[in-house]
Formats: C-alpha cells, sequence, structure tokens
C-alpha cells in the first residue's frame, strides 16, 4: 500500500473539489436559468471529456503546459518552473476532466426549481443573494452533493490524463490510481490488490450515496 | 406631475412584442380591481408588469406616488424595490421550508427577533393557526393558498396582486377562500387587483371590472354597469352577455326620454341614446334581468313595453332557477335568454316548443356601436 499516492491523491481531490465547486455552481446556475448565445456550445463544451479518450485530453493538454505555448510560458514565468509533470498542471488537468461531473449534477437541480419558486423570492423581498443562499441552494443541494462525490471520486480513479501531463513522480503526480499501475508492473500484487479494494468500496459507496441524493431530488419535486 | 401624488395604483402598459398590450389600470386604495378576460388576452403578463417580473417595452406604474416603471424616463425597480405582494397561481410556495419560514422569508423587513412573531399572527390572520411548522407538501390546496396569501400580506405591500388563486381548488373550498378574501379586504387599505376569467367571481368580489381583449383594456368600471351597459358589441359578448343584436335608430322621444329602434319588425323603446342618428345602425344588448316573463293567466300592466313574441327553445332547470332561450317569432337564428325562479316555469307550464311573450325593459335596452357579429 502506497500512503504517499493514497495522501497525493486525496490531496488533488481536496484541491480540485475546492476550486471547481464553487466555479461549477455559477455555471451550472447560469447554464440552467438563463438562455443566452452559444450555450448549447459551452454546454456540449463541457461534456466533451465524457467522452474525449483521456490521452488526448493528456495530449492537448501537455501541448499547452509545454513552455512553447502562452499559458505555459505565463506559468513558467510567475512560477519559476514548468506546468508539465508537476503537482499545479496535474490539478488543472484535473479540474479540467471534471468539468462534466461536477456541472451537469448540478445543472439538473437548479433546473428542477421552477421559475415562479425564484420569482416568488424576490416579490417577497429576497435579494439576487438572498434567494440563492435561502432557496436555490437548499433546493439544490442534492445535486451539489453529488458534483461533489462524482468528482471526488473520478478524482481518485483517473488514470490515462494523470499519466499523460503528470508522470509517475512519487509524492508530486503520482496518484492511487497510478501506484496500482506501477505496483502491477513489478509484480507487487498484494499492494495492487489492497489499493484496488480500496477504490473499488470507495467508488460503490460514493455511486450508492449518488443514488440516494438523486431520489431525493425527485420526491422534493414530486 | 399631477398623478404623482395620484393615491392607489396607476399603471399604464403600451408593446407590441411578445404579446401586444396596451392596457390602463387605475385602482384605488382599498378597492378591489377585477382583470378579466380570456385566456391569452394577457391578464397574468400585465399582473407580472405590476410586480416588476416583466417589462413592458413602453410604460409607466405608480403605486401612492411611488414611481415604479416610466420607460420614458428610464426608471424601472427591480420587484424587491416594488412591494407588490403576489399571490401566484400556483401558489409558489418554498417546497423546503415550513409555512412559518415562506411567511418568515418575507419579512426581511423587520429585525429577526420579530420576525416568528409576526409570522404567527399573519398566519393566524388566514386561519392556520397550529399549522406553523408544516410544509407545503404536508398542506391541502387551500392551505397552500392561505400561506401563499400571508406570504403576500407579510412585506406589507402597497398592493396586493392575485393571479387566478382561486383555480386550482375544489368548488367548496373556492366558495370559502372568496368570502374570506371578501371579509380580509376590509381591513386592507391597499390597492387588490384580481386577475381571473371567472366573470362571476368577478362580479361578486370586486368593485371594479376591466375588461381585457388581447392585452388591450376595453371597459373598466362596476361590475353592474358593464354587465347592464357594455361599452361595445365586443365587451357584451366578453361579459358573456348572449342577448346582443342588431337594430336601426327609428328616432328619438325627448318628452319621454327614449330612442326608438327598429328589430326585427317590432318598433323598441329604449333608454335615450342621442349619439346614434336616426337610421343609423347600432348593436344593442339586453340583460336577462331586463327581460319579463308575461303570465299566461295574468296580464299586467308591463305587457305594453316592447312585448315580443317567441317560443320556447330551451328550458332547462338549474338548481333554484330555470334558464329560458327564446326563439323570437319562432325563428332559431334570434335567441333571447333569461332566468325565472324554477317555480315560475313550473306554474306556467312553460315546456320546449310552447309560445310565449315577454317584455324587454326600455331602461335595459342599451345601445352599442354597431360591430358585425362575430360567429360564436
Amino acid at each position: 500500500m502506497d500512503t504517499a499516492a493514497l495522501a497525493l491523491s486525496l490531496k488533488l481531490a481536496w484541491w480540485t473539489v475546492l476550486l471547481l465547486l464553487p466555479f461549477s455552481i455559477l455555471v451550472s446556475r447560469a447554464l440552467a436559468f438563463r438562455r443566452f448565445a452559444g450555450r448549447g456550445f459551452v454546454e456540449a463544451l463541457i461534456a466533451l471529456p465524457l467522452v474525449l479518450p483521456p490521452t488526448v485530453l493528456g495530449y492537448y493538454l501537455l501541448v499547452m503546459f509545454g513552455g512553447d505555448s502562452l499559458p505555459g510560458r505565463v506559468f513558467e514565468a510567475l512560477a519559476g518552473r514548468s506546468l508539465v509533470f508537476t503537482f499545479e498542471g496535474l490539478l488543472l488537468a484535473s479540474i479540467l476532466f471534471n468539468l462534466p461531473f461536477a456541472i451537469q449534477p448540478m445543472q439538473r437541480a437548479f433546473e428542477g426549481i421552477g421559475p415562479d419558486l425564484r420569482e416568488a423570492a424576490w416579490v417577497s423581498g429576497l435579494s439576487g443573494w438572498q434567494t440563492f443562499l435561502r432557496i436555490e441552494l437548499p433546493l439544490a443541494w442534492p445535486g451539489v452533493l453529488s458534483a461533489l462525490v462524482l468528482t471526488v471520486a473520478h478524482t481518485l480513479g483517473e488514470f490515462g490524463v494523470v499519466l499523460m501531463v503528470g508522470g509517475n513522480i512519487p509524492g508530486e503526480t503520482r496518484t492511487l490510481s497510478i501506484a496500482i499501475y506501477d505496483r502491477v508492473q513489478a509484480f507487487d500484487d498484494a499492494a495492487a490488490a489492497t489499493m484496488s479494494a480500496l477504490l473499488l468500496a470507495f467508488s460503490f459507496l460514493a455511486i450508492g450515496l449518488v443514488h440516494l441524493l438523486t431520489r431525493r431530488i425527485g420526491s422534493r419535486h414530486g | 406631475m399631477a398623478d404623482a401624488v395620484h393615491s392607489g395604483l396607476s399603471v399604464r402598459f403600451r408593446q407590441a412584442l411578445p404579446i401586444p398590450l396596451d392596457a390602463a389600470i387605475e385602482c384605488g386604495p382599498g378597492e378591489m380591481l377585477a382583470l378579466v378576460g380570456p385566456s391569452g388576452s394577457g391578464k397574468s403578463t400585465i399582473l407580472r408588469m405590476i410586480a416588476g417580473l416583466n417589462v413592458p417595452s413602453q410604460g409607466r406604474a405608480a403605486c401612492n406616488g411611488d414611481l415604479w416603471l416610466d420607460t420614458a424616463a428610464g426608471v424601472c425597480l427591480p420587484p424587491q424595490a416594488r412591494s407588490a405582494g403576489l399571490v401566484f397561481q400556483h401558489y409558489a410556495l418554498f417546497p423546503h421550508l415550513s409555512a412559518r419560514g415562506n411567511v418568515e422569508a418575507a419579512l426581511g423587513h423587520l429585525p429577526k427577533a420579530d420576525r416568528g412573531r409576526r409570522a404567527r399572527e399573519l398566519l393566524a390572520l388566514v386561519h392556520l393557526e397550529g399549522m406553523e411548522e408544516r410544509r407545503p407538501g404536508a398542506l391541502s390546496g387551500g392551505q397552500q393558498q392561505r400561506v401563499a396569501l400571508a406570504r403576500a400580506l407579510a412585506r406589507e405591500p402597497k398592493v396586493l396582486l392575485l393571479d387566478e388563486p382561486f383555480s386550482a381548488v375544489d368548488q367548496v373550498t373556492r366558495r370559502k377562500l372568496q368570502w374570506e378574501v371578501a371579509q380580509l379586504r376590509r381591513a386592507l387599505e391597499i390597492p387588490i387587483v384580481l386577475v381571473t376569467h371567472d366573470l362571476d367571481e368577478a362580479a361578486a368580489l370586486a368593485d371594479v371590472m376591466c375588461i381585457l381583449h388581447r392585452g388591450e383594456t376595453l371597459q373598466a368600471g362596476p361590475p353592474m354597469e358593464i354587465l347592464n351597459r357594455p361599452a361595445s358589441a365586443l365587451v357584451a359578448r366578453l361579459a358573456d352577455l348572449r342577448n346582443v343584436y342588431e337594430g336601426r335608430v327609428e328616432g328619438h322621444d325627448p318628452e319621454r326620454d327614449m330612442t326608438r329602434i327598429r328589430w326585427r319588425g317590432y318598433t323598441l323603446e329604449a333608454r335615450r341614446n342621442d349619439r346614434y342618428t336616426p337610421g343609423a345602425r347600432v348593436s344593442w344588448v339586453i340583460p336577462p334581468a331586463g327581460v319579463i316573463l308575461h303570465r299566461r293567466d295574468r296580464p299586467s300592466a308591463g305587457e305594453r313595453e316592447n312585448p315580443v313574441r317567441g317560443v320556447i327553445g330551451e328550458c332547462v332547470v338549474l338548481g333554484e332557477n330555470a334558464s329560458i332561450t327564446v326563439l323570437v317569432d319562432g325563428q332559431p337564428d334570434t335567441r333571447l335568454g333569461f332566468t325565472v325562479p324554477a317555480h315560475v316555469a313550473r306554474r306556467n307550464g312553460l315546456e320546449r316548443g310552447g309560445p310565449v311573450v315577454v317584455s324587454l325593459l326600455a331602461d335595459g335596452v342599451h345601445l352599442m356601436a354597431w360591430e358585425a357579429a362575430e360567429p360564436s
């Protein structure tokens, strides 16, 4: 059992959730409540990581992070090092491939709130912020929690993209999934089995939780 | 501006799209105005525009001297700043909050410590004592409607807006709620605008009825005035007045304060109306209450007043009243409707195909500008 890899995976999940969730709440809310030009395009873009091969996403991220590209150079100028094969690069990749898992459940949840509820809140004198905090968020929280669980589970499990942009550096980019692969390659079946069982149990719990929450949304609006 | 100090609600909305509107409404403090029209006539849109949920391309709205909207001056207050209490058609209660929580949500103007007490008072006002902690899902339709009403009143609004508030409950609950609203409004010194497609409801509850057709306010006035003296044949049709006909003015009789019209071989006397010159084509209407049945056994003095002959087309007893349709001169295309108490219909032996003579009270015959009859 590679505890450093587990710690890194958890650290990555933590930072991903911390940065991705607030951003996803804003985006999913906008997608649910606003009608704007290019909305379908944005939705397709967000869904893209669901079908894009991880290696393809990883390849483009590598190109983007590289010293020849503008984002890569900007980061290098600011941080003094490259994004490739670093935790920061991995985090950025993690945020991108988690977009659909974070945004879609929340968008469904916000869409489930009838427009007259928000209007009733405004007419009752609640500001946009108060409406968000006291009406929208409490009604959409099962969706927010689903997004959180899915994001964490997916971050722990992602392999292809991590390998492409992070490589396999212990303590920096070697996550649990990479460690499993690494152990299998080294014929260390016992360690691979422990870590696999851990991810299996966690994934099962995560899916169970999401199902429970989805049912809650259904019953609340039923 | 003269109407800047005008008390009550005063609005004027105009727009071509997305639905055409040309509406003007005045509603004084303590007055209830019913906005009546068929579905799609723009009733709810006007209500939403008063509340600030929709914005017309041109318009002005002021309440008790506060300017809420003036497109010409670039003024458009958001719903939060308008202080309008709105009861939504399907109530739009917050499902995750208790009845008390729903009301408290609209008590943001009070210090936190006072909100619970005030919410209880409001819920007591709408007879929901003991239900404070229930969520909307655990309340009946009528109870939900009361929570919605309490929430709408919580802001101490300057105007109360009711969007078809009685349409989603059963008949018995509707009657009860209507009665309660009629009671409640005595205590409210604010304008109340009620949107409804139910003419009886409007006539029973409202001080002023405003007839809306394709986004245009055609006539506003006391319900009896609209039902007895509609401004046009269109208003008459929208007010469900069925006795609308065409005739020609014969002449005026200043001595008896009458106008004579020619209709289907009859010369009828009508309330004097100098607006139409002799020879002019007019539409005219008589409310059901202006039609008097002649008794067979005992002719009365009223028989000389605009007697009209016909045969009975239909006689339908609905509860205590009988709804009679007379085919004038036996013609199936000229129908005259009125109601009599059921026992009168029975005693007079009224039945389909039987001959009948009625009088049209001259004071009830109301002349309007001629308008081609719309196929109904």
